[in-house]
């Protein structure tokens, strides 16, 4: 087993699905010579020719929709939307043709795509470059979107998602791309779409959250434990649809629950975590149910000082997480 | 003079490294803002390194071919006359915003109970008034219960049982009530009732009134032979001019009524630190409907007449029959007098109608054989049950005020008597 990084994970695992199935192929814009922007086709378009890892016009919707067609044809495309904010011009293909091909067709067809795309900011990646646009699509069943934060859950759930039957929607935060780096095996494995991950055990706080929030969590968490805080952290991987038996087993763990997300507070995945843990875990709660999240604003600021406050941080986790131990 | 540090830059949105591939600069050397002092390379770019500042290079800390993390220093230079520059207006935004976010702390949170602790403490028979709590501003967390529960807190609560003490005020009595029966053993065939809505109310208040107020009771024997023949001279008459009854009660209502205004320590309740005479005289009656017992409002009985009062209460009893009875219908009430009675019964206990001081149970007129002057008369004989807050009432007051009552009604109500 090697030390990879998160963006290497993404490598890995498309390529050992490219050499395990001639049907997987890669489409997107600057995904074949140049490797992609971000560098996570690196080497495919050497390895496997230009027929399997193709370079696309600056169309998302044709990407999407050249996809979409192709994997109701019995293909397993891997469609890169170059970053998470340029995915709305493909909304309709996603939203009202992949989502909704095998209700549509009484399980005729399906639709098994994965739509690759990074998000997130901490980047001076400012309005364009640094959205979290999975709330978007987290209410459109038939769709399934996947967030993982470390690298062996890249490799596990990227395989899933190119062997799932249906449509998937795979965002890697790009930050996280050469920031984590973990031991991967390099043998053949997936890991269950749908399946939230404990991430650490505790008893005194349960935090919930997902993607690069995971490791600020995971660092407030190692502060917090010499004084004698110890907290739960559940990470969610597959935001849509979630894994309601693991998010009320991590809230009745300690009944004080923090949910973290980098997105917009309002409507946002943890929203429903939220709505879930005020449904089912009522007797259970200890205190109220806590949200850290940005702010309400529209976009990601490119002033440093105002991206930081935007962004959530392990400073900011760790002060809630303090807040709410002492409640 | 100041020395200023030089960080590793951030160059590209996923870049948080970069390794140091050529210094164009040494130390000594001079440099201008904005001067490219070194280059370096990433995944992703490679590019030139400017000086954020005007000045000496004094320290170089990246070796080349050195990969730095993003934010590291590489580099210090010593800056001429920096004026302490006023912060960014950005930082100074943030900084405004953090003040706006206020810290709402309550003082009362040491009898605030999270769901989860109630659960525990309810399950293990925990009393939560006897435990210290840890969390913010004293609340007891579910930590704490777990806690007692794990050094075997039941066997302290045992023996304090032995001891009881006063805890009713703590808890609602009538959901205590409630859960002491929880422990009834089911057989097959019986049925089970949900306790709902109006069951629930009235359950709560009988627990509320038969457990706070302590009861006296005292009954009077009345001779209603005078009524019961002025009603049956006028009932038929009545009844086709007016179209409803001319019933017994509307003369019991008129009695109580007129002798409330005489003995207003009987229109009386109970307020904790004081007893609040009121002024109107308001009679609460009761009228059972289906399987629920409402108690609707005569306001201002003392100012009606006979036939108004029958009225009102024919009135009151079709509106809760029917299911129109509103709120303000029910308010206010002053006295209650129940009409016992029409059920045959002839003496009975009344529960007081919380917060009222007294309530009138009026029984069923039966024929009895009577001594008037050494002869045997067959006279209409009626009980009248009077139930009492003695903390608001003593005996000498409801002796006179019944004794009111029942020469009113063997008086007032001849033949003759009008009834408008």
């Amino acid at each position: 087993m090697a030390v990879i990084s998160y963006i290497d994970a993404v490598i890995m695992a498309i390529r050992e699905e490219m050499e395990r199935d001639s049907r997987v192929f890669v489409l997107g814009e600057d995904v074949g010579k140049k490797g992609g922007v971000f560098k996570a086709t690196t080497g495919l378009y050497e390895q496997f020719g230009e027929q399997r890892v193709i370079d696309t016009p600056l169309a998302e919707s044709a990407i999407a929709g050249v996809g979409i067609g192709a994997a109701m044809y019995g293909m397993r495309p891997i469609a890169e939307m170059q970053f998470a904010d340029f995915i709305m011009p493909a909304i309709n293909q996603i939203i009202s043709e992949a989502a909704k091909i095998r209700y549509r067709s009484n399980n005729d067809w399906q639709c098994p795509i994965v739509i690759r795309a990074p998000y997130g900011g901490g980047v001076h990646g400012a309005l364009y470059h640094s959205q979290s646009v999975e709330a978007i699509f987290a209410n459109q069943p038939g769709l399934k979107i996947v967030m993982p934060s470390t690298p062996y859950d890249v490799k596990g759930l990227l395989k899933a998602a190119i062997r799932d039957e249906d449509p998937v929607l795979f965002f890697e935060h790009k930050r996280a791309y050469r920031l984590i780096k973990e031991e991967v095996p390099t043998d053949d494995y997936v890991l269950p779409i749908g399946k939230a991950d404990v991430k650490r055990y505790g008893e005194d706080v349960t935090v919930i959250t997902y993607g690069l929030c995971v490791h600020f969590a995971l660092q407030a968490a190692e502060k917090l434990a010499s004084d004698g805080i110890s907290v739960y952290i559940l990470d969610l991987r597959t935001i849509y649809p979630l894994d309601q038996e693991a998010i009320i087993e991590a809230a009745c763990k300690t009944g004080k629950v923090l949910l973290i997300t980098e997105d917009n507070k309002e409507g946002s995945i943890i929203s429903e975590v939220s709505a879930i843990i005020a449904e089912k875990c009522l007797f259970d709660l200890d205190a109220p149910i806590m949200r850290l999240a940005g702010p309400d604003v529209p976009a990601m600021p490119y002033s440093p000082p105002l991206e930081k406050s935007f962004m959530v941080n392990p400073e900011k986790v760790e002060k809630a997480i303090r807040d709410l131990a002492a409640y | 003079m100041k020395i200023q540090q030089m960080k590793m830059p951030q160059l590209g949105e996923s870049v948080t490294e970069g390794t140091i591939s050529k210094w164009l600069v040494r130390p000594g050397d001079h440099v201008n803002k904005y001067d490219s002092i070194a280059e370096v390379m990433t995944d992703k770019v490679t590019a030139e390194i400017p000086s954020s500042f005007t000045g000496k290079i004094i320290e170089i800390f990246a070796k080349e071919n050195e990969t730095m993390v993003v934010g590291e220093v590489i580099c210090t230079i010593e800056v001429e006359n920096v004026s302490e520059k006023k912060e960014d207006s950005d930082q100074q935004l943030v900084e405004s915003l953090k003040t706006i976010e206020t810290t709402t702390s309550s003082n009362h949170l040491k009898t605030r109970y999270s769901p989860a602790v109630l659960k525990i403490s309810q399950e293990n028979g925990i009393d939560l008034t006897k435990i210290k709590g840890s969390g913010r501003d004293g609340r007891i967390t579910r930590k704490d219960l777990v806690k007692l529960l794990e050094k075997g807190v039941n066997k302290i609560e045992e023996n304090q049982e032995l001891a009881p003490t006063f805890i009713a005020s703590k808890q609602d009595p009538a959901e205590k009530s409630f859960s002491s029966i929880e422990t009834l053993v089911h057989s097959v065939g019986d049925i089970e009732i949900p306790i709902t809505g109006i069951r629930k109310t009235i359950a709560a208040n009988m627990v509320k009134s038969k457990h706070e107020v302590p009861h006296a009771w005292m009954m009077v024997e009345v001779d209603a032979t005078n009524l019961v023949k002025n009603r049956d001279s006028l009932k038929a008459e009545f009844k086709q001019k007016e179209g409803y009854n001319l019933t017994y009660f509307a003369f019991f209502i008129k009695a109580v009524s007129q002798a409330l205004t005489e003995f207003p320590e009987m229109n009386s309740m109970w307020a904790g630190d004081k007893i609040i005479q009121k002024k109107d005289i308001n009679i609460s009656i009761a009228v059972a409907a289906s399987n629920a017992l409402f108690v609707p409002v005569i306001k201002h009985a003392d100012e009606k007449s006979i036939k108004g009062l029958a009225r009102e209460v024919h009135e009151l009893a079709q509106k809760t029959r029917t299911g129109k009875l509103k709120p303000e219908d029910m308010q206010n009430g002053t006295f209650t007098v129940n009409n016992t009675g029409a059920f045959g019964s002839i003496q009975s206990m009344g529960i007081i109608n919380h917060p009222q001081a007294a309530i009138l149970q009026v029984e069923s007129i039966v024929k009895r054989p009577v001594i008037i002057d050494d002869m045997i008369a067959v006279r209409n004989m009626v009980n009248l049950c009077l139930s009492i807050d003695h903390r608001v009432l003593d005996g000498l007051v409801c002796g006179k005020f019944l004794a009111r009552i029942k020469e009113i009604i063997e008086t007032a109500f001849q033949e003759g008597a009008s009834i408008y």
